[in-house]
């Protein structure tokens, strides 16, 4: 039974985009509405998605094939699996509750929902596409509308940031490309479907490519592609200056779903295509998630600007995503999927909750507040929130899905999984203590008038907040989502080579 | 029994939702009796739950109940209560005093600006610390022992606008996750071992030698012992941060920036308690290393945080020093392998300990109404020095002072006193017997009493400067002393009923006799002795039989420290016949040492907290302004100077080449032109010159 739901999810937001070509751009209430409403359905959408998901599978479904380029066996080719549902659930729902911060956006706002919604469709397309040459393409088709995004729409150095952000990621796309490219020469028959690709791993790891093992090169190829999107030390430094001079909206689609798509990148395409070359790099990777800890922490805990901090606080939660990745068991891997979903709600608070403060006071200078929480009590509660799900507080999601990375990670790479408990302390030293420079101490005088969050805010931080408390105390509805198609991963990869312990 | 277990767990968070989310509604209602409801009703179940156990009478008596909480196919966690002796009697003593504490609260806190938010962070403090000990696996325990340190960051931070305040709270948080990362790594050991969490699991796969094969390569294949001390004592930081032992005690003492009856609550009677409770439960699997480890720690608590609790002027520090010494004295016991003595001192020091911080609460109380109606907002109304002569202004105070202060000195006819000396007499058996662990093997088993018996001297010592400082005398300040007055009932009440429970019948019963702790507790509570059945291991026969010779010397020794301790310092502060600035002036160097707490906490400042900030400074400045600056941004810049270079060149070179040519036909055309001159008879001549050209070329 074929039905089109994967392509209806994903292309949905075009549909807003047409309407919103329509609109005279005066009629900023109807841009707005439309986009809402465009990305809302597409929520919908998804939910009956998961509605229909049948979590026992470990296989794909719901594929959809379309001959595209039949001269290079170039399909249009959709389907989903218990990895990509996770991240078909994060991207329209945070899509669609960053159009309503987007509301306080006041320049250009026909082009900028426009570009919001073609961002989106490159998102979903990105998780859906099971063909590598279609994959690609939306991969790019989010690239364009993102420079944009930051370049207009951002802070005082946005154009830097927006060249940097868009060199930075063109360059890792190079590769990826010549990765590509090389994986389908490289394959019998040439293809870019995923799926045959992974098939026929012993190809790739005998074959040679300038001389060199072609499973080895590829991997490496595709892993300076991925790594600077998630981002691995030392492929970061995008992060915090996309981050900080992006818009409140956007800094939470680019740290809630897009730094997913690095980690995405390497379960979709690398492990089960390349499993040889992934258990031979495993370890390298670990060492560069515990990197991603230490100096992400480290970083976070020296920054004077309250944005900066908690960009640095995703390298350092991405982490723990690689050490759960790369140590290949089955609660690692789980763990690291998971964290990549609750990091996207849970940095997505916080980065809302930065823009909150943001466009009261006009500035994000951590020393610069103090005592705010006897002035505005709602909104330190909420910040209070999601600084202890961003700390891994037991009781809200961070918490299992970082925990689950440790124990997996801990029988295969033992010395870097302790080593990485470091983080635990550092996380709560950095939120702790940005926490009380912000919101304790005597009132600085400066904020006698502030106000507090109002309920445009708080209605989108509430969805956010439930999602974070829910799964932290019942995780199982979504880790039965994953966990037959991430244990098949887990078996796959393992099955092609013992894996050598550190 | 499983659902109510529940109950008493989950009522708190009720009172947790209502007073947060209906606050309005509680500051206008008197709403905090809501509150004191729910905890007075899991107060009786808990009563129930007691009088259900205490039916049985079994030193066995338990029940366990499980679910899974997720699963991963081949990796799954589990939840569950599991109710024995132990769990019972926590319970019954955290409903005890937070109900108390609740009531007392409704007078203490009258008129505080997050009046409800307190009573709100009280429910969430008394749900998690339940599910601390209803936790029947290491997991869970983990999961509501972070929920208990969030409460404490909560409710020391009450007063937030007060720096100390917020420092403490942060600090208090911080310094417990470095216990915890302990504590997770421990779980992550028998996890990956035992493929368990489940205490029972735990013990069952040791004792049945599932630990030597479950270990494989882990550590390259460690040595099952050795990884089991491990195990053992990093689970045991967990306990080293929560209950305040050395070298992470110094959260403690700042944490009495928060309300008192928290203080009682919380940082005395049940929270920091919780490190001895998980001691408690990881005993069975401790090896003899581990053991002088743990031991070792609380020896040293006990004795080093006494050292300080001596020279301090403030009440509330001098009894925060007091506890993190009384935690020493628990976790002592527990390493020396006297179970019962450990637990049961946990038991009687909640009662005794939460009563003498509610009772300083109490003074406090009054010294800030007197200095309000004085309008001195500059004296500090928690300095002893301030104070004097309150006995007669504070009679029930004062009594409740010193019926509390004779348990914990361990006077007989108090529970202090049996509790105790059954940890002494522990010490003594151990560094007699013990062959077994660190300690003894290098002779330093001794040093376990000499610990225990000098903190026991100096324990009576500044609790009865502190009562004379407080309540005998004359007043140094009149002008505060005249405005003092007893506390209301909702706050002398409680302290009676601590006070009441600082006797030594309750803990004895059916047996009265004050010097023995026969009694229903040492027949309910067991010592389970170890399930460690490979290598060196605890001697539980051993132990027992030189615990039953050691009693009688160590009683003996330990009324005579006691009197000691009380006698001195009824020389010192009560007859004056010695002087104490004389005394500290002569002690000097260990006078300003314990005055400034063994310069602890700038060890930690200078020596930790500053070089790492500063790291962090370092790799901030790095990140952005080296590696970013030059190395990214810098390949970005030779690119583009390569490609300006290339651009240049390709003006110069290639575009060059092409307009080299241009400029050659331009020139050929150029010349050529000269003859085109447009006359006939040129042309004919260019013509023949041809012809003849051609001819001469074919000649050859």
């Amino acid at each position: 039974m074929e039905n089109h739901l994967l392509s209806l999810v994903t292309f949905l937001p075009m549909l807003g985009i047409l309407a919103i070509l329509f609109v005279p751009r005066a009629r900023v209430d109807v841009i707005r509405w439309i986009a809402a409403g465009a990305t809302g359905l597409q929520l919908v959408v998804a939910l009956i998605i998961l509605g229909a998901f049948d979590s026992s599978s470990s296989g794909i479904q719901m594929q959809e094939h379309a001959a595209w380029i039949p001269a290079f066996n170039i399909e249009y080719f959709l389907g989903i699996d218990g990895l990509s549902l996770p991240m078909v659930l994060l991207t329209p729902f945070l899509s669609f509750l960053a159009i309503f911060t987007s509301f306080s956006i006041n320049k250009a706002e026909k082009s900028y929902f426009a570009l919001f919604l073609l961002l989106d469709v490159g998102m979903m397309g990105v998780f859906l596409s099971l063909d590598f040459f279609l994959f690609y393409i939306f991969w790019e088709v989010m690239l364009l509308p993102m420079y944009f995004l930051i370049g207009i729409w951002g802070g005082d150095q946005k154009e830097y940031a927006a060249i940097k952000f868009f060199l930075y990621t063109l360059f890792g796309s190079v590769l990826l490309l010549l990765g590509m490219l090389a994986l389908y020469f490289v394959s019998e028959p040439h293809t870019f479907n995923m799926l045959i690709l992974a098939q026929q791993p012993d190809i790739y790891s005998q074959s040679l490519l300038l001389g060199m093992n072609a499973g080895k090169v590829i991997f490496l190829l595709l892993f300076v592609g991925f790594a600077i999107k998630v981002p691995i030390f030392p492929f970061h430094t995008w992060l915090p200056l996309a981050h900080v001079q992006a818009p409140t909206a956007v800094s939470v689609i680019l740290a809630g779903v897009l730094l997913k798509m690095g980690a995405y990148g390497f379960l979709r395409i690398s492990f089960p295509i390349l499993p040889h070359a992934t258990l031979w790099f495993a370890l390298p990777m670990a060492i560069l998630g515990l990197i991603n800890i230490v100096y992400g922490a480290m970083a976070a805990l020296a920054q004077k600007d309250l944005k900066k901090m908690v960009a640095y606080s995703s390298v350092n939660h991405m982490g723990y995503v690689l050490i759960g990745m790369a140590a290949m068991t089955s609660a690692g891997m789980n763990g690291a999927v998971f964290q990549m979903f609750n990091h996207g709600t849970i940095t997505a608070m916080l980065f809302m909750l930065v823009g909150v403060i943001y466009d009261r006071a006009h500035h994000r200078d951590i020393e610069g507040f103090g005592g705010l929480a006897t002035k505005v009590p709602l909104y330190a509660g909420v910040m209070g929130f999601a600084f202890f799900a961003g700390l891994g507080l037991p009781g809200l999601s961070g918490f299992i899905s970082e925990a689950l990375c440790f124990i997996g990670a801990f029988p295969v790479f033992t010395w870097i999984a302790i080593g990485a408990t470091v983080g635990i302390v550092l996380n709560a030293a950095y939120f702790l203590w940005a926490y009380q420079r912000i919101f304790f101490g005597p009132l600085n005088p400066k904020y006698e008038n502030l106000e507090d969050i109002n309920k445009r805010e708080l209605y989108t931080l509430i969805p956010l907040a439930m999602i974070t408390l829910f799964l932290g105390i019942y995780p199982a509805p979504m880790l039965d989502l994953m966990s037959a198609t991430l244990n098949h991963l887990v078996d796959t990869v393992n099955a092609a080579g013992l894996m050598t312990g550190f | 029994m499983i659902t109510v277990a529940l109950l008493i767990l989950l009522l708190p968070l009720l009172s947790f939702a209502i007073q947060i989310f209906f606050r309005k509604f509680i500051e206008s209602k008197n709403g905090e009796w809501i509150s004191i409801g729910i905890q007075l009703t899991t107060l009786g179940l808990a009563f129930y739950l007691f009088a259900v156990m205490i039916g049985h009478y079994d030193p066995h008596f338990r029940i366990e109940e499980n679910v899974t909480w997720f699963n991963l196919g081949n990796f799954s966690l589990e939840m569950g209560i599991l109710i024995d002796n132990i769990s019972v009697i926590m319970l019954l003593v955290v409903a005890l005093i937070s109900s108390l504490v609740h009531i007392y609260s409704t007078e203490y806190m009258k008129g505080d600006i997050r009046f409800s938010r307190y009573y709100g962070f009280l429910g969430i403090f008394t749900f998690s610390m339940n599910g601390i000990v209803l936790a029947n696996n290491f997991f869970m325990i983990y999961v509501f022992w972070e929920l208990v340190g969030l409460s404490s960051y909560l409710l020391i931070g009450h007063w937030w606008e007060k720096n100390s305040a917020a420092d403490a709270s942060k600090k208090a948080f911080i310094t417990n996750r470095v216990g915890d990362i302990g504590m997770f790594m421990g779980l992550m050991i028998i996890m990956t071992v035992l493929g368990t969490l489940n205490y029972q699991g735990v013990y069952t796969g040791i004792a049945s030698g599932e630990w030597e094969g479950g270990i494989g390569t882990l550590f390259g294949g460690a040595n099952p012992h050795t990884l089991l001390t491990w195990a053992g004592i990093l689970l045991f930081m967990g306990a080293v941060g929560k209950s305040a032992q050395f070298p992470l005690h110094i959260w403690l003492p700042d944490a009495m920036e928060g309300p008192t009856p928290v203080s009682a609550l919380i940082h005395a009677a049940t929270m920091v308690a919780a490190g001895v409770y998980l001691t408690v439960r990881i005993f069975p699997i401790l090896t003899p290393d581990a053991m002088a480890t743990v031991a070792f720690i609380g020896g040293v608590t006990a004795f080093y945080a006494a050292t300080i609790a001596i020279t301090q002027n403030d009440i509330k520090k001098v009894l925060a020093y007091s506890t993190v010494s009384q935690l020493g004295y628990m976790i002592m016991a527990l390493g020396t392998g006297a179970y019962v003595a450990g637990f049961f001192h946990l038991i009687t020091h909640a009662m005794f300990k939460a009563g003498l911080f509610l009772a300083s609460g109490s003074v406090i109380h009054a010294m800030h109404h007197a200095l309000h109606d004085i309008k001195d907002h500059d004296t500090d109304a928690q300095d002893m020095r301030n104070m004097g002569g309150l006995k007669s202004k504070m009679p029930y105070t004062y009594l409740i002072f010193i019926v509390a202060s004779l348990s914990i000195s361990g006077i007989p006819f108090f529970s202090g006193f049996l509790s105790k000396d059954a940890i002494l007499a522990g010490s003594w058996a151990y560094a007699s017997t013990a062959h077994e662990g660190w300690l003894a093997s290098m002779h330093m088993a001794w040093i376990l009493p000499f610990f225990g018996f000098g903190a026991a001297v100096i324990t009576a010592f500044y609790m009865f400067r502190l009562i004379f400082m407080t309540f005998f005398g004359e007043s140094k300040r009149p002008d505060i002393f005249e405005k003092m007055h007893e506390s209301p009932k909702a706050m002398t009440v409680p302290l009676m009923i601590l006070a009441a429970l600082s006797l030594f019948f309750f803990y004895t019963i059916p047996s009265i006799n004050p010097f023995s702790t026969h009694g229903w507790f040492s027949h309910v509570i067991e010592n389970p002795g170890t399930v460690v059945n490979f290598g060196s291991t605890f001697n539980l026969e051993h132990f027992e039989h030189a615990n039953h010779e050691a009693h009688m010397p160590a009683m003996i020794l330990s009324l005579i420290v006691a009197t000691l301790g009380i006698g001195f310092a009824t020389l010192v502060y009560l007859l004056k016949k010695v002087s104490a600035e004389s005394l500290a002036s002569k002690l000097g160097v260990l006078y300003k040492g314990s005055f400034n707490k063994w310069y602890m906490d700038e060890f930690y400042i200078n020596g930790i907290i500053r070089p790492f900030l500063k790291g962090c400074d370092a790799v901030a400045l790095f990140d952005m302004e080296y590696y970013d600056h030059y190395l990214i941004n810098g390949a970005g810049r030779n690119t583009k100077k390569v490609s300006s270079g290339v651009g240049v060149a390709d003006d110069l070179i290639v575009d060059g080449a092409v307009n080299f040519s241009g400029y050659i036909f331009q020139w050929l055309g150029w010349s050529l032109k000269f003859i085109q001159t447009g006359r006939i008879q040129n042309y004919l001549i260019f013509a023949l010159i041809g012809v003849v050209a051609v001819f001469l070329l074919n000649a050859f």
